[in-house]
């Protein structure tokens, strides 16, 4: 695999890509590519030649297998939910239902039959996505390389694709809340007349530009700092446990044990933050602005 | 940070899986929770009705046996009343009864008595009107003398 400490870190921390090299590139064996072509990436040169027609399959295959780990959880306590007395993973499936349940009515006002379910799909996908760090290092990618896989990352939230695409996808939902609730007008407005107010119309036609930087910058920084808080969150942690691993080998778990048990309170935190600051945002895309007339 | 692709991948899986989860996840789980709630709900308040239930049965019985002590007092003290009243009848009844047998008695005493003195009367006068014929030993006319004779036996 690699032989120094720095080659296995990075190496660690390199994502199974499988995507369109551009012409030109040199292979992993010293030839170049004279065409594009789809292939694995096996060292760091046939990354490099890869735009953005590339697939970390790792990251995409651990997100959709702990997402439909979530699905197939929760839709089978679902098939079993009664109104009789609950089996124990009901209760726990429950527990967890209510929970999410109650923050989205302690915090959302308006009516969505999409918040409810975003809100345990965020919370409890990412909790999955974040809890497979808890394995050791090298398990998955040791046994994806004897499968013959160069690479392999399979914490999809030390990903910062997959992280990201989350949290822009909250950044669509807040637009679509904002132009649901108040209307295309409504959204504009929000963009355009704060935080900078004027009755003079022409001070008012000069504000809109400065409030429109503002409010956007303000409206991008939602989702940016909301997938790289986990992102970073997450792969610091990782960081640590492959630093462990690279550095102690066999005796690991003398810094991996603990760092672990510290992530035991890391991982349904971030989990939290992601889940409450997305209701958080949504609720507040979905108020109606201060002083706006019903 | 390198961007790529997998970001479509990734926006296709959120998609999907929020998706599903409110399809098939989220309706049924709140319905049934909603469910035992309610079902909760009704069973705190049956027994609430029951508890109540209870209190007023165990009322209505107390009551009711206090009733039933009053009333068999009450009966308790008629049968003494009556009792009592049955006594003083028979009482009454036996010295009326001793009265009206002493009287009857002596009833028919005075009437032995009497009996005997008419008895006694006749045959004292048979007797004087012998001892008359003895003594004067003349015929005295019975009828003639009749009336004198009844008188004196009046007399005896």
């Amino acid at each position: 695999m690699a032989n120094t400490q720095t080659e296995y870190i990075q190496h660690h921390l390199t994502n199974l890509t499988y995507g369109k090299v551009a012409p030109g590139t040199e292979s992993c064996s010293g030839s170049v590519y004279e065409q594009a072509q789809w292939i694995f990436a096996e060292c760091p040169q046939e990354l490099d030649g890869m735009g953005f027609w590339a697939f970390h399959v790792d990251s995409l295959f651990w997100s959709g297998v702990l997402g439909a780990l979530f699905i197939f959880l929760f839709a089978r306590a679902a098939k079993q939910a009664h109104a009789g007395v609950p089996s124990k993973f009901l209760n726990i499936i429950e527990v967890f239902y209510e929970f999410i349940d109650n923050q989205v009515k302690d915090t959302f006002q308006a009516k969505s039959k999409l918040i409810g379910p975003l809100c345990l799909t965020v919370f409890f996908w990412i909790l999955l996505m974040n809890a497979i760090k808890l394995i050791p290092v090298d398990f998955i990618p040791g046994a994806a390389h004897w499968a013959g896989l160069e690479y392999f990352k399979y914490v999809p939230v030390v990903d910062p694709n997959i992280t990201l695409s989350m949290s822009f996808s909250v950044l669509f939902l807040i637009i679509a809340f904002s132009i649901k609730h108040n209307g295309v007008k409504g959204f504009i407005s929000s963009l355009t007349l704060q935080p900078f107010q004027s009755n003079n119309l022409l001070l008012q036609i000069i504000l809109i530009p400065i409030n429109l930087v503002l409010e956007v910058v303000g409206l991008l920084a939602k989702p940016v700092s909301l997938g790289l808080r986990l992102f970073g969150n997450m792969f610091a942690g990782e960081f640590v446990f492959v630093l462990a691993a690279a550095m102690m080998g066999y005796f690991q778990f003398v810094v991996a044990w603990p760092w672990a048990v510290f992530h035991l309170l890391v991982v349904p935190l971030q989990a939290y933050i992601f889940m409450i600051l997305t209701l958080v945002y949504l609720s507040m895309a979905s108020a109606k602005p201060e002083g706006a007339a019903e | 940070m390198n961007m790529n692709a997998t970001v479509i991948g990734q926006v296709i899986w959120f998609a999907l899986f929020v998706w599903f989860c409110m399809k098939i996840v989220w309706p049924f789980i709140g319905k049934a929770l909603e469910e035992r709630r309610q079902a909760i709900a009704e069973g705190l308040n049956a027994a609430d009705r029951a508890k109540r239930d209870l209190a007023a049965a165990e009322e209505k019985v107390s009551a009711s046996l206090d009733e039933a002590k009053a009333q068999s007092a009450e009966i308790i003290e008629a049968a003494n009343r009556r009792a009592s009243q049955i006594i003083e009848e028979a009482q009454a009844k036996a010295v009326a009864e001793g009265e009206r047998l002493a009287a009857k008695a002596k009833a028919e005493i005075e009437q032995e008595i009497n009996s005997a003195r008419e008895q006694l009367r006749q045959e004292v006068s048979a007797l004087a009107i012998a001892g008359a014929e003895q003594i004067l030993k003349a015929e005295v006319d019975k009828g003639a003398h009749k009336q004198l004779l009844d008188q004196l036996a009046a007399e005896l």
